[in-house]
């Protein structure tokens, strides 16, 4: 059995934040968390837990390395046991392991929630790791500066105030001339609702907000999307620990379709980004639930189906299979809506095993990918299993509402010669939908 | 003297657009319709034949025409504006003329209070600042974001990127590399972040919320931050009278009013924002959560009694001292607070509640089953409608101008205040 301190990765944001502390101050801002923002649940978790090691199934990293020090108790007890044991104070090479552990080992994926005969959520023990790392000041570079982006602009990418309205006006010209008189409406008042996205978007992936622009257009709906900071609904900052930012973020958000005054919220196809706005920030800035209701694309698509306002010319002929992702599934139930969305565009779905809310994770979540270029290779070996599980489902085409979902697939794709190419819900009903010039 | 005093307030209803899909011009389609403040016309982005837009306003359209416009806003003094693209340039129009200038982009338009000073953001070969009536800052910035103009139009100011950032170069970006631009001219200090600029009631000061490291934040004024550091803090504002700066701030956990960086309202609170003072300084509000999950307004410390998941849109009278605000539970179930007791309707939405000018009235639109109509003083106008745009009090408060659109016609009704019976 290795432990984190075989596998360190050199990342400068990590090694920068260790270089400035001491076994003092570790030891001061630790007892300040614990004190301060730790009660109840994770005593609770923390005495509760009875080192069965139910858990170890649950993690795609062990299920891939075989190593028990991936074990979802192993890195809790290298992390936050560890912590608690020394009540803190420990050496700055340990908040080096500490955090190399809780954001690349670790995708906060919670699956391990449903093995343990406790209940006991390592994804929150975790969080609570990355929130101390945060406080320290030892986060890897890249997630870093993504956090930085959201402080700065209000987006995980840099984007710029007038990058996005030119963006979207961009893409509501390209798409006119398919769909003649196509709008993307944008900051109207008054629309039943306001589509958000996030930043990789309109920086890298300008064709989703093309095809939803083409599908709400189509499904003649009274949509709009702001033009003003508020759009990402992204949140790299829940990831790296930084709650201030995070919320900050979120407000923006909110109070953008709050000003909009639209009767709620549709996401696209981004897992973390839903858990941000519905679970998560919204809780930190004192509602108990969500202040504007939040719709994810798929349990959207699947109200447009239901009222027929999705019409296509076939369905996808060749077979598909479902990722799940965590945090629509295990943290939403999306599960059968999905499967319901996928069927109807498709004609032959392959499940994929196991499934649903016990699906493995893509290994990219949780803030893990956007750790960027070092710990590439952690997440891509770090789920081999879930490369057995596609390549077991025998089919080419992998269905996945989900953008780090995608970027982690496609990489373990490549990575283990899978054959696959992975496509969004949205992608499938461009593609299959009744395009108002055919007619 | 107010654009308001000039309207027509004599009591009655008309149709001052009898269809809202007139224009002159043959066309592909007709945008939103965006009503004038006085209630006489409306404008809607008109797209042409052969990819043109302009816009037509109350079905006229504007002579010139261009590759693209959006953001149509009528300037409180009534002149119509849109941002507009020409030859791959974009500027401002007001009312037809575009300014001479061009910029790369242009977006979020300004105005000030009584509308005779017209801003924006733009963008200009890769760097960016405001202009003001058509003339851009002198000094541009890398990235310049969170604008504003004052109420008398006389200055401006926007948080500015002071320096180059590399990719992903996160110690750079640590050491402070945002400041605040006012008239273009930048504050000598940087900051690891720069949020929520506001003019005091002169316009000769400026406080922002910064952040010193990444755990510290508290106020900076005219680029000076106070001492003391605070685990988060919302943007601040000027007390008008005093000239006092309030600012949300965070301390063990939980919420506080710090002004002038002593703590004026105890951190007990799940969530303080959006405060506002009184014109005349007298009286300090917010919205706050007492607890998780249970928001009210506060006024100078002291709650309501009354609670909702959700409150919005803190609005204080012109005189008199007054608060309303909005609750609702999750975006449904809209309804008014004023002063502390809650009007007996609820909506399926709600607009920002609007005082009239002696702080005697107070008016909102409201949505419910997809009709529209005015409240005013908790009573309703009894005639729904399609759309109602935000109502106006004629300058003495005792009449109020409901701007609605029904039946393709644009409908104007000066009512008085007895007249909302609902």
């Amino acid at each position: 059995m290795s432990t984190i301190a075989d596998r360190l990765i050199e990342d400068e944001g990590l090694r920068r934040g260790v270089s400035r502390l001491t076994p003092e101050k570790i030891e001061k801002v630790f007892k300040e968390l614990i004190a301060g923002e730790c009660g109840a649940r994770l005593k609770t978790y923390v005495e509760s837990c009875v080192r069965c090691g139910m858990c170890a199934k649950a993690c795609h990293y062990y299920m891939s390395h075989k190593d028990p020090s991936y074990t979802p108790v192993a890195k809790v007890s290298q992390t936050m046991w560890r912590l608690l044991a020394a009540g803190g104070r420990v050496e700055p090479q340990v908040i080096y392991e500490c955090a190399q552990v809780a954001y690349t080992e670790c995708n906060l994926c919670r699956r391990c929630i449903h093995y343990c005969p406790l209940g006991i959520d390592t994804g929150y023990i975790i969080s609570v790791v990355r929130r101390l790392c945060h406080k320290l000041g030892v986060t890897p570079q890249y997630i870093q500066d993504t956090a930085h982006s959201h402080s700065a602009v209000l987006n995980q990418m840099w984007v710029k105030d007038d990058e996005w309205p030119d963006t979207l006006q961009w893409q509501e010209e390209e798409a006119r001339e398919e769909f003649p008189g196509l709008r993307i409406p944008l900051d109207v008042e008054g629309a039943d609702f306001m589509y958000s996205v996030i930043a990789p978007e309109p920086k890298f992936r300008t064709q989703l907000i093309y095809q939803a622009a083409a599908i709400f257009n189509a499904a003649g709906l009274n949509w709009t999307m702001p033009a003003t900071p508020g759009w990402d609904n992204s949140n790299m900052a829940m990831f790296t620990g930084d709650s201030e930012i995070m919320s900050r973020v979120e407000r923006a958000h909110y109070e953008t379709a709050q000003r909009l005054r639209v009767k709620r919220i549709v996401m696209g196809e981004c897992g973390h980004a839903f858990r941000a706005v519905y679970d998560v920030a919204n809780r930190w800035l004192g509602w108990k639930w969500h202040p504007v209701p939040v719709v994810h694309s798929v349990e959207f698509f699947w109200e447009l189906i239901q009222q027929g306002r999705i019409k296509i010319t076939h369905k996808y002929a060749d077979p598909v299979t479902i990722h799940d992702p965590c945090n629509i599934i295990r943290g939403r139930g999306l599960m059968d809506k999905l499967r319901e969305v996928t069927h109807f565009l498709c004609e032959n779905v392959v499940e994929m095993s196991p499934n649903r809310e016990h699906n493995y994770c893509c290994c990219a979540g949780g803030g893990v990918i956007n750790c960027g270029p070092p710990f590439k290779n952690v997440r891509i070996v770090g789920n081999s299993i879930k490369a057995e599980q596609l390549r077991a489902t025998g089919v080419h085409t992998l269905v996945a509402p989900c953008h780090n979902c995608h970027g982690g697939l496609e990489d373990i794709i490549s990575k283990f010669g899978l054959g696959m190419h992975t496509k969004f819900l949205g992608d499938l009903i461009y593609e299959l939908m009744e395009k108002p010039e055919a007619e | 003297m107010s654009f308001a005093q000039s309207w027509d307030f004599t009591p009655g209803a008309r149709v001052v657009v009898d269809d809202l899909g007139k224009c002159s011009r043959e066309y592909e389609w007709l945008e939103e319709p965006y009503v004038s403040p006085d209630g006489e016309t409306v404008a809607r982005v008109a797209a042409l034949p052969d990819a043109e837009f302009s816009m037509a306003v109350g079905g006229e359209v504007w002579e010139e025409t261009f590759d693209k416009i959006w953001y149509p806003r009528f300037s409180p003094d009534g002149r119509l504006t849109a941002l507009v693209q020409s030859a791959g340039e974009w500027t401002m129009a007001v009312d037809g003329q575009a300014w001479e200038t061009q910029f790369g982009y242009i977006w979020g338009t300004l105005f000030s209070e009584s509308g005779d000073v017209i801003a924006a953001p733009i963008q200009a070969d890769g760097q960016y600042g405001l202009a003001v009536d058509g003339q851009p800052w002198e000094t541009l910035y890398e990235n310049a974001n969170q604008v504003l103009l004052s109420r008398d139009g006389k200055a401006t100011a926007a948080v500015i990127q002071a320096k180059s950032l590399a990719q992903a170069d996160i110690e750079t970006f640590q050491q402070g590399i945002f400041s605040v631009a006012v008239n273009g001219e930048a504050w000598d200090a940087v900051f690891v972040n720069c949020w929520n600029p506001a003019f005091d009631a002169t316009a000769s000061r400026v406080a922002a919320t910064v952040r010193r490291t990444l755990y510290d934040y508290t106020i900076a004024v005219d680029g000076k931050a106070w001492d003391g550091a605070y685990a988060c803090a919302w943007g601040p504002v000027f007390n008008p009278a005093t000239g006092q700066v309030a600012a949300p701030v965070r301390k063990a956990g939980a919420w506080g009013m710090a002004i002038d960086d002593r703590m004026a309202w105890e951190p007990r609170f799940a969530q303080l924002w959006q405060q506002a003072y009184t014109p005349d300084g007298g009286k300090l509000a917010a919205i706050a959560a007492v607890k998780f999950g249970e928001f009210t307004v506060v006024v100078d410390g002291a709650p309501w009694g009354v609670t909702f998941p959700v409150v919005t849109d803190l609005t204080v009278s012109p005189v008199g001292g007054r608060i309303a605000a909005l609750g609702n539970a999750h975006n449904t179930d809209f309804a008014v607070l004023c002063d502390g007791k809650v009007w007996p309707g609820r909506y399926d939405m709600a607009w920002p509640p609007v005082w009239s000018p002696d702080g005697a009235h107070l008016a909102v639109a409201v949505e419910r089953g997809g009709r529209f109509t005015v409240v005013c003083d908790g009573k309703a106008y009894p005639q729904s409608f399609d759309k109602c745009f935000a109502p106006a009090f004629s300058p003495d408060g005792t009449k109020v101008l409901i701007r609605a659109v029904a039946d393709n016609k644009l409908h104007r009704i000066v009512a008085p205040v007895a007249a909302f019976t609902g």
